[in-house]
């Protein structure tokens, strides 16, 4: 969900752009580490799968759907800063060409959902790997526990800003309850999307997943045939 | 929300907004919201005088507003925030047609509604009258110039990604899969697995092709169109009324 222009005051919202140039720079940094000279392909792939996957609609019955936002994905699959970048890209792009979210809060919008998710997801993730025996199964629940406590997290994000530059007096406690509560379901099912999502793509391509670098033993290559092939998978 | 974002905005034209070159119109926009956001709320007629300015502009470019009008789909979520908003905030009671409402919250709501939706008409013109590659070449200069190359190679994949997402909906449609229900999520994330093996191969291939044609991290510059100060002082009068009309209101409230 992106904020419209008009909703966090003037002042604030120059506060939070400068955050999220702040943090842009620096991921702009980091992300040489993780992509050197291949940021401007790679990530941009990236961002546009990203953009896309966020069109994927997930049927949650009696015909609503929800779509994923991707900042805990990214930050497991690509890591975090490259995951920031492609996060704040997708936004610019949102704002400027579909005209989703305000320009004035653009910076909150980066705030937000590139860097709060990405940051509080990547550091869930990180916690959880190594706190569990290194396997794929770890990466998957990590990854699962990294988008639950990350949109929540962001929703929390959004209230404190709003209680310092929101344009309407709503009580502190309402406040709270509707969005935190809103997003901790919406959270479960970007959780339950993102943990499916990580284990697929570690199930064919593991050395894809960033946040599985280092975790995964090569195990014995192993031949299947026929009936034995299909009761496994 | 659950809508896409896939929808093309460009609207094809030839009028001076059109002509414009995207680096005057994408200031003009990010000055013109500021100088609408920084207004006091309560001053209804700096919305209308800045509505007033924006629909001139609107008419120059020969846009239809029924054409803008029906993009304007993406604020609706918030307009049903704002409808909440005077049975949620705190503050003094007023009567509203036979309802008691918080007169606080009847004001934030009223001008959160002026404010977004004058910035979504904004954006949406500048998106209906400039073609993507040019409003990205237009950033060049405003932002850091890697952040640009990404995302000049993000729109240009764009279409591309877009497309094999929907390739890989017919492929299980036809093969009778619908996803109905949270049953069927694993099926679509294998789903989204497979569709981000797909784009980051395909960006190691772009990559190499690009090395191959002698890449060797920097992008030649994208911008084609050179702005004159004729074009910035066009440009530059959307914004600036509308902050002298910012102005007037803080100075009459």
């Amino acid at each position: 969900m992106h904020i419209p222009d008009g909703f966090i005051n003037a002042p604030t919202s120059v506060a939070t752009a400068v955050v999220a140039a702040a943090g842009v720079a620096l991921a702009l940094r980091k992300a040489g580490r993780e992509l050197d000279e291949k940021t401007a392909p790679m990530a941009g792939l990236v961002a546009a799968f990203i953009f896309a996957v966020q069109m994927l609609n997930f049927p949650v019955g009696a015909g609503t759907s929800g779509h994923l936002l991707g900042g805990s994905l990214a930050a497991v699959l690509v890591g975090p800063w490259t995951a920031v970048l492609c996060m704040s890209v997708v936004l610019i792009t949102q704002s400027l060409l579909f005209a989703d979210g305000g320009i004035t809060a653009l910076g909150s919008n980066i705030t937000l959902m590139g860097i709060v998710t990405v940051v509080v997801g990547f550091a869930v993730f990180k916690t959880v790997v190594r706190l569990m025996p290194s396997s794929a199964r770890s990466v998957a629940v990590g990854a699962f526990l990294a988008a639950l406590v990350s949109v929540p997290a962001a929703a929390a994000a959004f209230v404190g800003l709003y209680e310092v530059g929101g344009t309407a007096d709503i009580p502190l406690e309402s406040l709270v309850a509707a969005m935190v509560g809103w997003h901790v379901l919406i959270g479960i099912g970007e959780a339950i999307i993102t943990g499916l999502t990580v284990s697929s793509v570690l199930a064919v391509r593991p050395d894809l997943v960033h946040g599985a670098r280092g975790l995964l033993t090569k195990g014995p290559l192993e031949l299947r045939s026929g009936l034995s092939a299909q009761a496994r998978s | 929300m659950g809508a896409g974002h896939g929808h093309r905005l460009h609207y094809h034209g030839h009028s001076v907004v059109h002509r414009m070159p995207a680096q005057c119109k994408i200031v003009a926009l990010v000055l013109f919201v500021l100088a609408v956001v920084a207004t006091p709320r309560t001053q209804y007629w700096a919305y209308a005088v800045d509505a007033l300015v924006l629909g001139v502009a609107v008419n120059v470019s020969r846009v239809p507003p029924a054409y803008l009008g029906k993009r304007m789909l993406v604020e609706v979520p918030f307009v049903v925030f704002a409808l909440v908003l005077p049975f949620v905030a705190v503050g003094e009671r007023t009567e509203l047609l036979g309802v008691t409402v918080s007169q606080q919250g009847l004001e934030a709501a009223g001008s959160l509604l002026a404010k977004a939706t004058l910035g979504v008409v904004a954006a949406l013109l500048l998106a209906a009258t400039t073609e993507p590659r040019d409003i990205i070449a237009g950033l060049e200069g405003k932002l850091p110039r890697q952040l640009v190359q990404i995302m000049a190679m993000m729109v240009r994949y764009l279409d591309v990604t877009s497309d094999q997402l929907r390739r890989m909906r017919i492929a299980r449609e036809s093969r009778g899969f619908v996803a109905r229900n949270p049953r069927h999520w694993p099926v679509l994330a294998q789903g989204a697995g497979a569709f981000f093996v797909r784009s980051y191969e395909r960006g190691e291939r772009v990559h190499l092709a690009m090395l191959s044609r002698g890449y060797t991290g920097q992008l030649p510059g994208l911008r084609t169109d050179i702005a004159r100060p004729r074009d910035w002082a066009v440009a530059l009068m959307v914004p600036l009324s509308a902050s002298v009309t910012a102005a007037s209101a803080w100075l009459i409230s």
